[in-house]
C-alpha cells in the first residue's frame, strides 16, 4: 500500500516537471514552425545577411539588427563588466560585515526592477543628456549600453562574488603568508583561481543583455540601419520582434519568428558555453 | 495515517473538480452575453472606445468590446468572423473590396516639428525629400545648421502605410529613420528633440509639438472636407456582410449626429457632416 503511494507521487511530481519542459519544446516547435518557411524562401544567407529590412515589399534581411544586437550587448558589456568585478571584488573581499549586508539586498533589488521602468528612466534621463552634451538624436546605441549594463550588473555580481567566496580558505591564507599584499593576493591568485565562474557569469549576463527588449525599444531608437557611431540609432533583433508584431500578418509575421529563431540560436550558444566552462572547472 | 492522507486527496480531487465545472459554466454563460466584438486598427482604437462607452451609458445591458491589433489584422478578424466590425485605417486593399465597409471619419496626417523650429511651412516634395534623406539638414530648408532627425512609425502600421501612399508615391523612407510604434512615443520625441520631424494623427496633436503647414495649407476640419489639405484617410468599420441586430445598432449610433459629434470633439473629422 505505502509503495503504491509512493510511487503516484513520483508519477504525479514527474508529470508536473514535465510540463515545464513540454512548456520548452512547444515554444521551440512553434517558433521554428511558424519562422522556417520564410527562412527557406528568403534563403539562409540572404536573411541573415541581408541589408534591407522592408517586410511590405517582400525584403527579409536582418545583418543591419544583428549588428545593432551585437553593438550594444558589447557595449554594455564593456561599460558593464569591469563594474560588476571590481563590485563583487569589493564585496567578497573588502568590505565590512554591515556595508555588505546592505549592498547585496540592494544589488538583488537591482534584478528586481521591471525592465520598462528602466527604459523609461533612459527615455528622461539619458537620451535627453547624450542628445544635449554628445551630440546626435540622443536615442542611440550609447544609451541602450549604458541600461543594459546597469541591468546585467546584478547576474555579473551575484555570479563573480559567489565564486570568488567558494575558492578555498587556504589559498589567501597560503598568499598572505607568503608576504603578498591583500591586492597581489586578488589580483594574482583569486580572480585567476575563480576565472571559469567569472566568466560563465559575464556569458550569462551578455546573453541577458541579448535577449533584453522593453528597456530597449525606448531608448535606441530602432533604425534598421547600420550604425556610424555609438551616437546612431539601431535596432535590435529583439525590438524588432517587439516593435512590429502589433500589425505584422503573414510573412511578416513569419520573418518576426524567423528572427526569433535567430535569438534562440544565439542565446543557446551563449547558455551552452557558459555552462562549458563553468563544467570544464 | 494512510486513510486521512487519501480522503484530504479525495476532498481535494472534489474540490478541484468542482472549480473547473463552475469555469466551464462561467465561460459558457459569458459567451451568450458577448455583444458586439470590434477589432482593429490601433488608431482607430481610441475613438472607437470614446463611442462605446457612450453607446453602453445609452443602451444599458449592450456590450462592445474594442479590442487593437492593427488594420489588417482587423480587416482579417472581419472576414474570418472573429470579431463582428473591424477598424482600419487605410483603404481596403483589391482583394479586401468585398468586404462592406463604411467611413465613420477622416483623419488628418500632421507633420510635426519641436515648438523651437522656426520652420511654418513645407511643400509635399520637401516633405518626401526629408522622408527618403535626400535633405538632410535643417538649413537647406531655412532653419538651424542642424541634422534633421527623421522620426516615422514601423513597418505594418496604418499611420505608417498612410504617409506612404499619400505622399511619398515612389520613394521610400530613409532606413536611419528613426523608428516608434505609436503616435505618442512620436509625439513625445519631438517635444523633446529640437531637431527632428514627424507625423502624427491630427487628433493627437497638442501644444507640445508644432504642427506645420504643407504647399501653405493647415491642417483643418475644413481643409480635410473640402480636400485642399491632401494628408488625410479615412477610418472605417469592416463588416462581412450586410450589418444585422446589435452591429448595426452600433454602427447606426456612430453615424447618428450624436456618435459623429462625439468622433468631432476627439478631433476627427465627422464623415456625415452636414
Amino acid at each position: 500500500m505505502k509503495n503504491i503511494d509512493e510511487k503516484k507521487y513520483e508519477i504525479l511530481f514527474l508529470i508536473i516537471a514535465l510540463s515545464s519542459l513540454t512548456a520548452l519544446a512547444l515554444i521551440t516547435g512553434f517558433i521554428f514552425y511558424k519562422g522556417l518557411p520564410i527562412i527557406a524562401k528568403v534563403g539562409l544567407f540572404d536573411f541573415i545577411f541581408g541589408m534591407k529590412w522592408a517586410p511590405g515589399k517582400g525584403e527579409f534581411g536582418i545583418f543591419p539588427m544583428i549588428v545593432g544586437s551585437v553593438s550594444v550587448t558589447l557595449g554594455a558589456a564593456i561599460i558593464g563588466v569591469p563594474i560588476a568585478i571590481c563590485c563583487s571584488i569589493f564585496l567578497a573581499e573588502f568590505a565590512p560585515v554591515t556595508m555588505r549586508n546592505i549592498f547585496r539586498p540592494a544589488i538583488q533589488l537591482l534584478a528586481g526592477i521591471p525592465s520598462v521602468v528602466y527604459g523609461f528612466w533612459g527615455v528622461l534621463f539619458i537620451v535627453p543628456f547624450i542628445r544635449n552634451y554628445l551630440g546626435g538624436p540622443g536615442l542611440s546605441i550609447l544609451a541602450g549600453s549604458i541600461i543594459l549594463a546597469i541591468m546585467i550588473l546584478p547576474t555579473i555580481i551575484s555570479i563573480t562574488e559567489v565564486s570568488l567566496l567558494a575558492l578555498p580558505r587556504h589559498y589567501k591564507e597560503g598568499a598572505l603568508a607568503l608576504g603578498l599584499n591583500q591586492w597581489q593576493t586578488i589580483y594574482a591568485l583569486l580572480l585567476p583561481a575563480a576565472k571559469s565562474g567569472i566568466v560563465s557569469g559575464i556569458i550569462l549576463g551578455i546573453g541577458r543583455a541579448i535577449g533584453e527588449t522593453m528597456a530597449v525599444i525606448m531608448v535606441l531608437g530602432n533604425s534598421v540601419a547600420i550604425p556610424e557611431s555609438i551616437l546612431d540609432p539601431v535596432r535590435t533583433l529583439t525590438t524588432n520582434i517587439g516593435i512590429e508584431m502589433g500589425y505584422a500578418s503573414g510573412e511578416h509575421q513569419q520573418a518576426l519568428f524567423a528572427t526569433g529563431i535567430v535569438l534562440f540560436v544565439i542565446i543557446m550558444i551563449l547558455n551552452a558555453s557558459a555552462q562549458y566552462i563553468t563544467r570544464k572547472r | 495515517m494512510n486513510c486521512k492522507i487519501g480522503k484530504q486527496m479525495k476532498a481535494t480531487v472534489m474540490a478541484a473538480q468542482l472549480l473547473v465545472f463552475v469555469i466551464l459554466i462561467s465561460a459558457c454563460s459569458r459567451n451568450n452575453e458577448v455583444g458586439v466584438i470590434v477589432a482593429g486598427s490601433t488608431s482607430v482604437q481610441p475613438y472607437a472606445e470614446v463611442l462605446a462607452e457612450e453607446y453602453m451609458i445609452l443602451n444599458p445591458g449592450t456590450e462592445i468590446d474594442i479590442q487593437g491589433g492593427g488594420s489588417s489584422a482587423g480587416i482579417t478578424a472581419a472576414t474570418n468572423g472573429t470579431s463582428d466590425i473591424g477598424m482600419s485605417s487605410r483603404e481596403l486593399k483589391d482583394k479586401e473590396k468585398s468586404l462592406n465597409s463604411i467611413e465613420i471619419a477622416k483623419d488628418g496626417l500632421v507633420v510635426i516639428v519641436n515648438p523651437k523650429n522656426p520652420i511654418q511651412d513645407l511643400t509635399l516634395d520637401q516633405v518626401r525629400d526629408i522622408y527618403s534623406a535626400s535633405i538632410t539638414e535643417w538649413n537647406k530648408l531655412g532653419g538651424t545648421d542642424s541634422k534633421i532627425h527623421v522620426i516615422t512609425r514601423e513597418e505594418g502600421s496604418g499611420t505608417r502605410s498612410a504617409f506612404e501612399e499619400l505622399l511619398m508615391g515612389e520613394s521610400e523612407i530613409t532606413p536611419k529613420a528613426i523608428v516608434q510604434d505609436s503616435n505618442g512615443s512620436v509625439r513625445l520625441l519631438v517635444a523633446d528633440d529640437p531637431n527632428s520631424i514627424g507625423f502624427i494623427s491630427m487628433g493627437i496633436v497638442d501644444e507640445t509639438v508644432k504642427a506645420l503647414s504643407l504647399e501653405g495649407v493647415t491642417a483643418t476640419r475644413e481643409s480635410i472636407l473640402d480636400g485642399s489639405y491632401t494628408l488625410s484617410r479615412p477610418f472605417l468599420f469592416v463588416t462581412l456582410n450586410e450589418p444585422t441586430g446589435q452591429t448595426k445598432h452600433f454602427i447606426d449610433f456612430v453615424l447618428s449626429d450624436e456618435g459623429q459629434k462625439l468622433l468631432s470633439h476627439e478631433g476627427l473629422v465627422p464623415s456625415m457632416n452636414k
